[in-house]
Order: structure tokens, then sequence, then C-alpha cells
């Protein structure tokens, strides 16, 4: 378990627009573990999914550039490899299942193609009737009966096809799952199924994973570490524990607290005021101080660095909290 | 499947009656004696009546045309005013050399748009997108009877490696007759295909599907085959279709500048002496070509895109009653 999968280091992604440079990641580092669940949480627009694709590579270029950082996976920065390493490396050692299993599967071939044409991309040595058993089999595994291996993305529902998404990212038995918002579009009856299909299958496989969502109370029953993302910045990152019981970082803070609570008598949710700030423009300081109900004059000349607040828990924030202070 | 084609067959028949309900009408409307064309300039006005009278033409023009539709069904397409000959068999007599044309014109067509739309829309804005949409756009605007005089001033009266005029017997001087008319003829569409293939892949190429098929470690060679251009496919279908009908039905100014004994050449020529019979029974086939082409499309929609298909196997006849009887 204690074995380093794979490590981001200062990864710097910009996108260059008519409007202005975007920057949408601004040297994110963290690292996962083998078999490990790492979820990585933070509002639209933080960045969550220019991470994930940033580590495989996808980012559209142009607009996108990968101004620095590295990626470094089993000894190598992906970042360097050539173009066919990389191939090699996508859907095979590190996969990744997209948002909207609506628009995520080509309409104009059968699902059984879709998920054999990454078996067979990976094991060239496989002939057609294995490379179809061993799709009968992952099919099987996603809970999507054999016979329905031919038809088309647009007779399956969204839940089922969000299954075939998974079984296309699974099939090569990767090291590591991004899993990009897996169960925003689903319905929330739908949500729990995948959700539990995902981490069943993922402690069957030994997968590590990085599950990006907005949704804490997901996050908290899936992931053994948690990475807060804020403006492009990891702004807190340790353990489940740390999190939540102990949160640090003034925007962690207010994310907990605007989770409506079953067992308090709220009247009102308690959001947290004002916007992210614009990733065209972001302020020299702490990019979270505008919001920030802690915030001194100090917070907005310099971005703070992540410090160590106890092992493993680190916060991008100036000040400690201890329990009585964070009201 | 069936039903859907049974369906767009019954259609066709208002769609001629139109047509030839127009051409009826306008041939008519034109200034101009047919039987003093016939007769020629040494006519006697005592001659004109007669031959007026033989031809029914004193008649009103809707039992006239009811004529024309109840001799039509009976598969009689009349005579030419010109040589007496009758009209069906020099249609088709002068069908196949049109055929063989437009068959050579849609191949030069495809094989310089296709490569240089994909080539495009890949690279988008780069120097290469820049010149090909700049020389399509000439190639649309360019008028083809300009092209084809150009072209044969080059290659066949300058460098004589082509004939200039007619078509030739056999297979190598057919081949050799052919190579002129058919960039002339394929150029235009050429630049057609090549600017709907541009669009059509540049629309699927932001699609999810095409993130999932590069998550999957796919070569961008397969991706761009595989996943891209099969999408793109059905604009690119529609516009070779449309233009393959428009030759089919003879290139009028083609066939004129390289003397092409085909269709269009007919029309023009019977135009020009106002054989009315003989323009009804070109037109008409004309017609016929472009919607047994048109249904052919669509047809082949259903193999391209499986929803299409599902789509014609739900209408039928029975839903377009229910939803009659409903109204």
């Amino acid at each position: 378990m204690d074995k380093e999968l794979i490590r981001v280091e200062d990864l710097e992604i910009r996108y260059e627009t008519d409007d202005g440079i975007v920057y949408a990641l601004n040297g994110v580092s963290l690292h996962v573990e083998e078999g490990e669940t790492l979820g990585l949480v933070g509002e639209t627009g933080a960045g969550k999914t220019t991470l994930a694709k940033g580590i495989l590579r996808l980012i559209p270029s142009p607009p996108g550039k990968v101004v620095g950082g590295k990626v470094m996976y089993d000894g190598k920065d992906l970042l360097q490899l050539s173009d066919t390493e990389m191939h090699k490396i996508r859907g095979n050692a590190i996969s990744m299942v997209f948002q909207d299993p609506m628009t995520s599967l080509n309409p104009v071939m059968t699902v059984g193609d879709q998920i054999a044409e990454v078996i067979s991309v990976h094991n060239p040595g496989l002939s057609k009737e294995e490379v179809r058993e061993r799709v009968i089999a992952i099919l099987a595994k996603v809970g999507i009966s054999s016979d329905r291996i031919d038809e088309f993305p647009h007779q399956f529902s969204g839940g089922m096809k969000q299954r075939v998404i998974i079984a296309i990212a699974l099939a090569c038995n990767p090291k590591l799952l991004l899993a990009d918002e897996p169960t925003t579009a689903l319905d929330v009856t739908i949500q729990a199924q995948v959700l539990d299909m995902i981490q069943n299958l993922k402690k069957e496989l030994g997968t590590a994973m990085i599950l990006i969502s907005h949704d804490l109370g997901v996050v908290a029953q899936t992931c053994d570490r948690v990475a807060i993302i804020y403006a492009g910045r990891i702004v807190e990152t340790g353990n489940l524990h740390d999190i939540y019981h102990n949160p640090q970082h003034p925007y962690t803070l207010g994310l907990l607290e605007s989770i409506p609570s079953l067992t308090k008598n709220v009247k009102r949710l308690n959001p947290i005021k004002g916007l992210m700030p614009d990733p065209t423009d972001l302020p020299p300081g702490c990019p979270f101080a505008p919001r920030c109900n802690h915030a001194t004059a100090k917070c907005s000349e310099a971005v703070p660095e992540l410090r160590e607040i106890e092992p493993g828990h680190f916060s991008r924030c100036i000040r400690t909290f201890s329990e009585g202070e964070r009201k | 499947m069936w039903k859907y084609i049974l369906k767009r067959l019954l259609m066709m028949i208002p769609v001629l009656l139109g047509v030839t309900f127009l051409v009826f009408f306008i041939m008519n409307m034109t200034p101009g004696d047919p039987a003093a064309i016939i007769l020629g300039d040494q006519a006697t006005p005592e001659a004109i009546a007669q031959l007026r009278e033989e031809l029914g033409l004193n008649d009103p023009l809707l039992l006239r045309y009811v004529r024309y539709i109840v001799d039509m069904l009976h598969g009689d397409f009349g005579e030419s005013y010109k040589n007496g000959i009758s009209v069906a068999s020099q249609v088709l007599d002068k069908f196949p050399n049109t055929a063989i044309l437009a068959i050579c014109g849609i191949f030069v067509a495809l094989a310089i748009g296709i490569p240089v739309g994909i080539i495009s829309a890949r690279k988008q804005y780069s120097a290469l997108d820049n010149v090909s949409m700049v020389l399509s756009l000439i190639g649309v605007s360019m008028p083809v009877f300009w092209l084809g005089l150009l072209l044969s001033l080059l290659f066949a009266l300058k460098l004589g490696w082509f004939p200039s005029q007619g078509m030739g017997s056999g297979f190598l001087p057919l081949l050799r007759s052919l190579v002129l008319p058919a960039i002339t003829l394929g150029t235009g569409s050429a630049a057609t295909v090549a600017r709907m293939t541009r669009s059509s892949m540049l629309e699927v190429i932001r699609q999810d599907y095409i993130s999932t098929a590069r998550s999957k470690g796919l070569s961008e060679k397969v991706i761009t085959k595989r996943h891209m251009f099969r999408n793109a496919l059905i604009p690119i279908v529609t516009a070779v279709g449309l233009q393959f009908g428009h030759l089919l039905g003879g290139a009028m100014l083609t066939e004129t500048v390289f003397s092409w004994p085909g269709l269009g050449r007919l029309m023009i020529d019977s135009l020009n002496s106002k054989d009315i019979p003989m323009v009804l029974g070109s037109v008409l086939f004309m017609t016929i070509m472009f919607s047994f082409v048109n249904l052919f499309i669509d047809i082949v929609y259903a193999f391209i895109d499986p929803r299409i298909k599902s789509l014609y196997k739900k209408s039928g006849f029975k839903k377009k009653k229910a939803k009659g009887v409903a109204a």
C-alpha cells in the first residue's frame, strides 16, 4: 500500500485564448500510492479536469499549454515521453472516466467494439475471439449482460452508458484510474450503484484512483485521502480524518459548512460568499483572501506556501485553526 | 426499412407530376412556334397551321398536359419534334455517356476533396489549411466552362496530351477523352466536398467521445479514421450525393465545352430548337435520377448511423395513419 504510484510536481497549465491567458493550474503537486483513492475536490473551474487531462496529456493544444512541472510515473516523466510511448500508457496503465456518459461514447460504434478496441490496441497478440471473450467478461463485471454487446450507445440508459465507460477504462487492468466526476450526470440512485461498483472493482483489481468530485459526501464515502483544489492550486491535503475533523484552510471550512446537515436544525444553508477569482486575472496574494472571513493584510501580499500542520496534513494558509476558532 | 423505401418511392410521384407540370407550362409560355421551327424558314402559313393541328398544339394547354401524362403512364414519352425519334430511346441512348462522365467526375471530387478536407480539419488554421481553403473557395466560385476552356487550351491544344472534343471509342481512347471533362467536373465538386468535409470533421473533433478515444491509447490515425470520419460522414455523403445527382442529370456546360454526347447537350440542343417533348423527357429523366440518388443517400445514412436506422424502422405506414386520424 505504501509504494508511490504517481507523483505530480508543480504542474502548470495555461490556456491561451483570445480573451487572455487562463491560468488553469498554477503549480499543483500531489501523489497517489498504489491501490489508494485520492479525492480531488473543488468547485467548477478550479482546475480539476485540467489536472486529470494534464496527467494523461489530453489537454487540447492549442489553446492548452503545459508550462512546467513533472508527472512522474514508473520512474519516467510522462510529460517527456514520445507520443507512441504515451499511447501505451493511456488506457493501459492509466485510464480515465469522463463526466458525461451521454456524449463520451462513439454513437456509431457498438459498445462491444468500443471496449474491444482498447483491449486489442494494448494486447496486439490476442485473436478476435479472445478479445470478445474479454469484452464479455468485463461487461459482466460492470453488470451488463453479454447479449447487449452488439448494441449501440443510444440503446443504453445514462447509468448503463457510464458502466460501459467504466468497462472501457478498466478493461486493461490499469494501475491508476482518473475518474472525472463519474456520477455527476447520473440520478442519485444510480450514483450510489455506480460508486459501489467502482469501489468493488477497484478493490478487486487493486487499482489506485483519483476521484474528482465537488461532492464532499461522495468523497467521504470512497476516498482514503483528500486534496482540496482552489484556483489551480492545492489548498489543503490530508487523510479523510484530517480534512473532515480538523480542516485547516478556510476554504475547506467553507465547503464543509455549506453541506446541509440532517442532524442540526438549520434554517438556511451557509454558502461561501463571493465567486472564485477570474483565472485570467488572479490576485497576487492568496486567491481565497477576497472571500475569506479570516483574511488579513498579509494574505494579499503573496501566495502562502503549503505548511505541514500534522504529519501528512498540509494547508496553504498562514493561520492554524484550533477547534474553537473555526466559526 | 422496406416500408420506408416504399414510402419514399410513392412520394416521388407528386414530385414528378409537379416537375412535368412546371416544365410543360414554361415551355409553352416561351415565345416561338414549334411548328414554325420544325418546318423552317420557307414554310407557308398553311403548312404551319396544318402541322399545329397534327401536333395538337391548338388544343387547350391543360388538355395537352393531361394527354401527355396519360401517354407517359403508358410508357410513351412522345417523339422528338426535330427528328421524329422516340424521346425515351434518345434519352436512354445518351445516358450511359453522361453516367461515365459523372462517375469519373465524382471520383475526382472524392479523391481530392476528402483528403484535403480531413487534413485541413486536423491542422486547423495552419498554413496548409488556409491555402487549401482559399483554393477550394476559388474552386467553388470558378465557372466550370471557363476551367474547361483553360484545361482544353493547355492540355489539348498546346500540349496535345488529351483530345479537346468528343468521346473516344475503345477503352484507351475513351479514357483519354474522359480526363479533361472529368477534371473539369470534379474540381468544382471537390471544392464543395473539401469544405463540407472540413467543417463536418471540425464539429466532430471537439466531441467528448474523441477524448475517450484518445484516453484509450489509440493512435491519431485510428482516431481520425474510426472515430472522427465515420461520425463526420453524414453531411459529407449528403454533399457528395447532391453533386452526383447534378452530374447524372448531365453537366450541360462541361458537355458543351467538350462536345460530350451526353444528356446535358441533348437538353441544350432541344431547348434551342424548342423541342418540347424532348425537353420534357430529359427533365423528367433528370428528376427521376436525382430522386433516386437522394433516396439512395437516405438509405446509406442508415448504414452509417445506427440511430437513423432505428428511426427508419419506426417510421412505417401505421404511425402516419394513426397521426392522420388523431389530427
